[in-house]
């Protein structure tokens, strides 16, 4: 391509109030260029709203915006140039598939034979080709939100926005569609703004995940960083599994309840910090192998209060002296499967000192 | 067990056949009403115009209605009124179906009632209301002339513009009611995406908006000008009596002429007209649809 295919965004002090509602908080957002960021929080975080900011249909109170070099938060959505593609699709229901995907090489006045020909790579991009005199109403949800994502690239826009745009599909399709969106913007290389309120899809598809909360971004990182090194507890419980246990950090020991936690973490204030644990990295010990998993790793005592088959994995959840329950997740093999204990028996859960995290009470 | 299902099956049956009679009778007392004061009564219509002036089967009332030219004349008069007044209802009622669509809801609804109101009133009563305002004494003549807008009292009624001003009065709410509607339901996203893939505002309305708000200009139109050709009280009173649509020939023809055949023919003919208006409106709506012109 003669240019380049992409921009970076800049976001600088965006500001937006409801009422007594700060939809967004002095947000700050440097989105690289070509990237595939996801904008990742519950309901009412604030994600769509600074989607829409960037879209132009929500004008923020005060801050900046840049696409690359240039400032846009004035500009009105339709100068901005960039693609979107919307929860609902937004098709127009009046015009055919085809007529959907021209509609905006028709608005730049693009030749009737350069239409018909981007039309065409467009749907052959997205797997509809032959698609182009259907009618919307015809299309199942999978096909829809192709050509929504046809329609939202052919114009070759430098910036993609998509709010949402696999929630209205069932899992297996949703799980399908991820990787072909992954797919085109790894072949068309434009920076990507995705939201998303599902923790899974955002740690599947992204570059690099923002967590928004109350309209402020708690963290930035990459999804393995996001899910192994949370910042806080939040993010912790938002994105994945989590049990806390309440610690003391003392002349640079971890004491849980007395006993003394081996973590690898460094750097941490002494005083009360929580211990974060993944339920799949912890392993379950039963009788005479308990004694030897001491040797490396920390262990919790306790007694099995609840098993739980998933298919594909098991829950045990331990009940440990002090009350605290700790889920442990396994994978679902035959042995496994028949070593599971009957609630009340006592067990042990071990994990590594690396997989132990430790972060602030009170954040959140 | 066998003989159970089956047992229930013909119970299950009974029920099914028992819920629709129960529909069949909530519906009944209507269909009633409708038989005894329409289709008793157009039925003697029909029989009545085709019995010529001796009490004999004929066609003469209908040979009529083509021979003389002042009938064709009351015809096209009354399409032509009819047309005018569809026109000018579209040109007043877009715009405030458009502007009431896109105000909150809340908001919108007290608006309504403001359209809804004139409903309130009998039609005789507005149509003098219309003739106090606007005759040559009248509130809008003598306003003009004081602030020097016009010297001569303009010719506001008892002629075809105070005819169409008291129709469109009337229709326009039958015009707003069915577009409002349909402009609500188009969803915001579709101007969204149309401004995301560089439409200005205007080409988003052309382009998106209008034709998704065309269902509900069409059935609104078709109403307003199905009934404009059935109006009698309005022309009457308006129109001076140089106004005359089929609706007063009818009444003429009884009150003066005593010609309960011709116009009953008159009706048949105006009645067999309209309808035959709605279900050509009907198939190109419905072609529209088959194109996906339709609001979701």
């Amino acid at each position: 391509m003669a240019r380049d295919a992409s921009l970076p965004i800049t976001v600088r002090q965006v500001a937006k109030r409801y009422g007594a509602v700060r939809a967004l908080d002095d947000v700050d957002l440097d989105i690289r260029s070509g990237e595939f960021l996801t904008l990742l929080g519950p309901s009412g975080s604030g994600k769509t709203t600074l989607l829409m900011v960037l879209a132009g249909f929500t004008r923020p109170d005060q801050g900046s915006l840049k696409f690359g070099e240039t400032e846009v938060i004035r500009l009105a959505p339709h100068k901005r140039g960039i693609g979107m593609v919307f929860q609902n699709y937004a098709l127009f229901p009046h015009m055919s598939v085809g007529a959907n995907i021209a509609f905006p090489l028709r608005l730049r006045r693009v030749a009737k034979a350069d239409i018909a020909r981007r039309v065409d790579e467009a749907l052959a991009l997205v797997q509809l080709a032959g698609y182009a005199s259907r009618r919307v109403d015809e299309l199942s949800g999978g096909q829809r939100q192709r050509v929504a994502l046809a329609r939202a690239i052919v114009f070759e826009p430098r910036i993609l926005l998509m709010d949402e745009p696999l929630s209205a599909l069932d899992k297996q399709l949703r799980e399908h569609m991820q990787i072909e969106l992954r797919r085109l913007h790894e072949q068309l290389g434009m920076t990507t703004v995705y939201v998303t309120h599902d923790q899974r899809e955002a740690l599947t598809m992204s570059d690099r995940v923002a967590v928004i909360h109350h309209g402020r971004i708690m963290q930035l990182d990459a999804p393995r960083r996001l899910y192994e090194r949370p910042a806080n507890r939040f993010i912790a419980q938002f994105i994945g599994e989590s049990t806390f246990l309440p610690v003391e950090l003392a002349d640079g020991i971890v004491r849980y309840a007395g006993e003394a936690v081996r973590v690898t973490q460094t750097g941490l204030p002494a005083g009360r910090q929580l211990l974060m644990l993944r339920p799949e990295r912890l392993r379950m010990l039963q009788g005479a192998a308990i004694g030897d998993g001491a040797a490396r790793d920390n262990l919790l005592r306790g007694s099995v209060q609840r098993t739980v088959y998933q298919g594909d994995s098991y829950l045990i959840e331990v009940r440990l002296a002090d009350g605290t329950v700790v889920s442990m997740r396994g994978v679902s093999t035959e042995r496994a499967l028949a070593a599971i204990p009957q609630p009340g028996e006592p067990v042990a859960l071990a994990f590594a000192p690396e997989d132990a995290v430790l972060m602030g009470e009170d954040a959140g | 067990m066998r003989s159970d299902a089956a047992l229930n099956a013909a119970g299950l049956r009974r029920d099914a056949r028992a819920e629709r009679i129960a529909l069949f009778g909530l519906g009944l007392p209507a269909l009633a009403l409708v038989t005894v004061t329409m289709v008793i009564p157009v039925a003697w219509l029909f029989w009545l115009s085709f019995l010529g002036d001796d009490g004999a089967l004929s066609l003469e009332h209908y040979r009529r209605l083509i021979e003389q030219a002042s009938y064709a004349r009351i015809f096209r008069a009354t399409f032509e009124i009819s047309a005018i007044v569809t026109a000018i209802c579209i040109l007043l009622g877009y715009p405030l179906a458009y502007v009431l669509s896109q105000l909150p809801r809340r908001i919108a609804n007290l608006c309504m009632i403001g359209v809804l109101m004139p409903f309130w009133t009998s039609i005789l009563v507005r149509t003098y209301a219309w003739l106090v305002l606007l005759q040559r004494q009248g509130l809008i003549n003598s306003l003009g002339i004081r602030l020097g807008l016009w010297d001569e009292p303009l010719a506001l009624v008892h002629n075809l513009t105070g005819t169409l001003i008291g129709m469109v009065h009337i229709m326009l709410p039958f015009l707003v009611l069915p577009l409002y509607g349909s402009m609500r339901a188009i969803d915001r996203d579709y101007l969204k995406a149309a401004a995301n893939l560089g439409a200005g505002p205007t080409r988003a309305f052309w382009l998106v908006f209008f034709p998704l708000s065309l269902p509900g200009l069409s059935a609104g139109a078709l109403i307003v000008f199905i009934l404009c050709l059935g109006f009698y009280v309005t022309p009457a009173l308006l129109g001076g009596g140089t106004v005359i649509m089929v609706a007063n020939r009818i009444a003429s023809d009884i009150e003066i002429f005593f010609n309960w055949g011709a116009a009953s023919a008159l009706g048949v003919v105006l009645l067999v007209l309209a309808a035959a208006i709605l279900l050509a409106a009907a198939r190109l709506i419905r072609l529209d649809r088959l194109f996906g012109g339709h609001a979701p």
